[in-house]
């Protein structure tokens, strides 16, 4: 078959909504699109564990603490399938990981914010994983199977984080004033920056384009930031906090609310490297990857010598 | 002392022991050598927190003065702490982490099958379950304390330094007190002289597959059964109590 022969079976499957495999045909552009998707989403998972990890040794109760710890390791175990999704793309995932450590990689801007108190820990699950979730439930549908079927997985366990973070922030807000307090001010902090998750205004989004075409992405970064908002707001009304937006309005006609874009030169402040903890977070993984370096090698070289001896007798 | 008085203390003793190397484990939440291997550590510490909080909810029970469990964790002091020394040291390097994992983990898999034979039907039923999980952890230190004592020369190295280290504190693990005879007496405490032979014995085996020398005439240390502790467990009850220290009035 010629290229443009294999070039129409890869869009016949995309028009009939069938899954794309990692034996099928597809364009390079495609593969290199999902590479970086994929990967940079586990990158996600695994720099997320760093703010969150923050607090388990300071989670104020028990249960606080198991389900904490319950949830960050949920976190890496989607990074584990995620960087597994993407080597069937051909990309190991020592690369990958080289990538995230010099730099070349990107994550979720979000996870270069600092988790200053408990409170932030409720509003990154309640907030953070109820914005991912959006893109999420949406990826279950795209169109690289290996993909779609790591964020069914995906989806069933954030939901419940999500759950976990708003029952964080019912406590803090049904609690005493300071605890009060507390939630406002991790809404405060976090509102904005969870808005930007969705990425830059479609008008100004360069990757979104293909993403649509090849139905990787299947809505755009608006409507998914003009739905979280939708369903935040009345989350937000019940805790009995305030959404740190002045222009926040219901808007009859477009079934929506109105709302104020997020600061979006701080937004590329904080991809370009420059937000609060970008430095330290790429510290944290490197360290701990260097450190672990005579790890892997002990386990490697023990590897080889069994094998040496399976191999002699 | 009644026997509800010795019960509460020995439930304390293992639930203090479980909640303080949780929280030394749980820092390597997201720094591990490598993910599977993070998530390793956190999977154990979320078993073993777990299983401490199974605990404290019992001895809450037991003492029955309106004390809950997270009273008991978050708001004894360092001196009221029974938790045994090893598990309050700092981490250190991996190879100090695993060595630290595989003599509590074998020490847990005798205690708790032990346990599982107690009187004390919760006691009983806590160990039942935390023995399925301790069989996986014994798994998973026991390997790797293999992996680096029979890989580089390096690890090899890390290990045998670990191990040297932390000899010192296992002879308290076995300590029996007037707690300890006072249930043993009734059925429910486990004789620690019976799971030390255990022990030793799996402990010798696995030093030996793993090309390691057994540190010899060792001083052991001692005190944790009257709450004397290292240097170490108040700042870890600093950091970890801080919240509802600051915050007596709250719910969380």
């Amino acid at each position: 078959m010629e290229e443009n022969k294999f070039e129409e079976v890869f869009e016949s499957k995309l028009a009939k909504n069938e899954m794309v495999e990692p034996k099928d045909w597809m364009p390079e552009n495609y593969r290199k699109h999902l590479i970086r998707q994929i990967s940079q989403h586990a990158h996600s998972e695994i720099v997320g564990m760093l703010p969150e990890g923050n607090w388990i040794t300071r989670a104020p109760s028990l249960r606080a603490k198991v389900v904490l710890l319950a949830k960050v390791q949920d976190e890496g175990g989607h990074g584990l399938y995620l960087y597994t999704a993407a080597e069937t793309l051909g990309v190991s995932r020592d690369e990958l990981l080289n990538n995230l450590h010099t730099g070349k990689a990107k994550y979720s801007s979000i996870f270069n914010y600092p988790t200053l108190t408990w409170a932030d820990i409720g509003a990154v699950g309640w907030l953070v994983d109820g914005a991912a979730i959006m893109n999420q439930v949406m990826l279950q549908r795209t169109s690289y199977g290996p993909y779609a079927r790591a964020m069914v997985r995906i989806c069933k366990e954030e939901s419940f984080h999500q759950r976990q973070g708003f029952e964080i922030m019912t406590h803090l807000a049904f609690g005493t004033a300071d605890q009060k307090a507390m939630a406002q001010d991790a809404l405060n902090r976090w509102w904005y920056p969870t808005m930007m998750m969705f990425g830059p205004p479609d008008s100004e989004s360069p990757n979104s384009e293909n993403a649509l075409k090849w139905r990787i992405k299947r809505e755009t970064n608006d409507q998914l930031r003009q739905k979280f908002v939708n369903q935040t707001v009345p989350q937000v009304e019940y805790l009995g906090l305030t959404v740190p937006d002045k222009n926040l309005k219901w808007n009859e006609s477009k079934k929506g609310y109105d709302y104020s874009e997020p600061d979006w030169v701080e937004f590329k402040n904080v991809i370009s490297g420059n937000g609060p903890c970008n430095k330290q977070r790429l510290l944290a993984r490197n360290k701990a990857h260097k450190e672990g370096a005579w790890v892997r090698e002990a386990a490697q070289a023990f590897a080889r010598k069994r094998k040496e001896v399976y191999e002699a007798a | 002392m009644t026997t509800q008085e010795a019960l509460f203390q020995y439930t304390l003793r293992i639930a203090d022991t479980n909640l303080i190397l949780g929280q030394r484990l749980s820092e390597w939440t997201g720094h591990g050598p490598f993910l599977e291997e993070d998530l390793a550590l956190t999977n154990i510490a979320l078993d073993i927190t777990g299983a401490a909080k199974s605990l404290y909810e019992y001895a809450s029970t037991i003492e029955n003065k309106g004390r809950s469990a997270d009273d008991l964790a978050y708001l004894r002091n360092d001196r009221q702490f029974l938790n045994n020394q090893i598990t309050e040291l700092p981490n250190g390097d991996y190879a100090m982490t695993i060595m630290r994992q595989a003599i509590v983990d074998c020490f847990d898999f005798y205690f708790y099958s032990e346990l599982t034979k107690s009187k004390d039907e919760t006691l009983a039923g806590i160990a039942q379950k935390s023995i399925k999980e301790v069989t996986y952890h014994l798994r998973h230190s026991s390997s790797w304390v293999e992996r680096f004592g029979d890989g580089t020369e390096e690890s090899h190295t890390r290990i045998q330094n670990a191990l040297n280290e932390l000899w010192q504190y296992t002879g308290e693990l076995f300590e029996m007190t007037e707690v300890d005879a006072l249930l043993i007496k009734v059925g429910i405490a486990v004789d620690l002289s019976k799971v030390k032979d255990k022990w030793q014995k799996h402990m010798d085996d696995l030093l030996q597959k793993s090309t390691l020398e057994k540190p010899e005439n060792v001083f052991m240390q001692t005190g944790s059964r009257k709450g004397i502790h290292t240097e170490h467990l108040a700042f870890i009850l600093a950091e970890m109590q801080a919240l509802p220290r600051m915050y007596p009035d709250a719910k969380w």
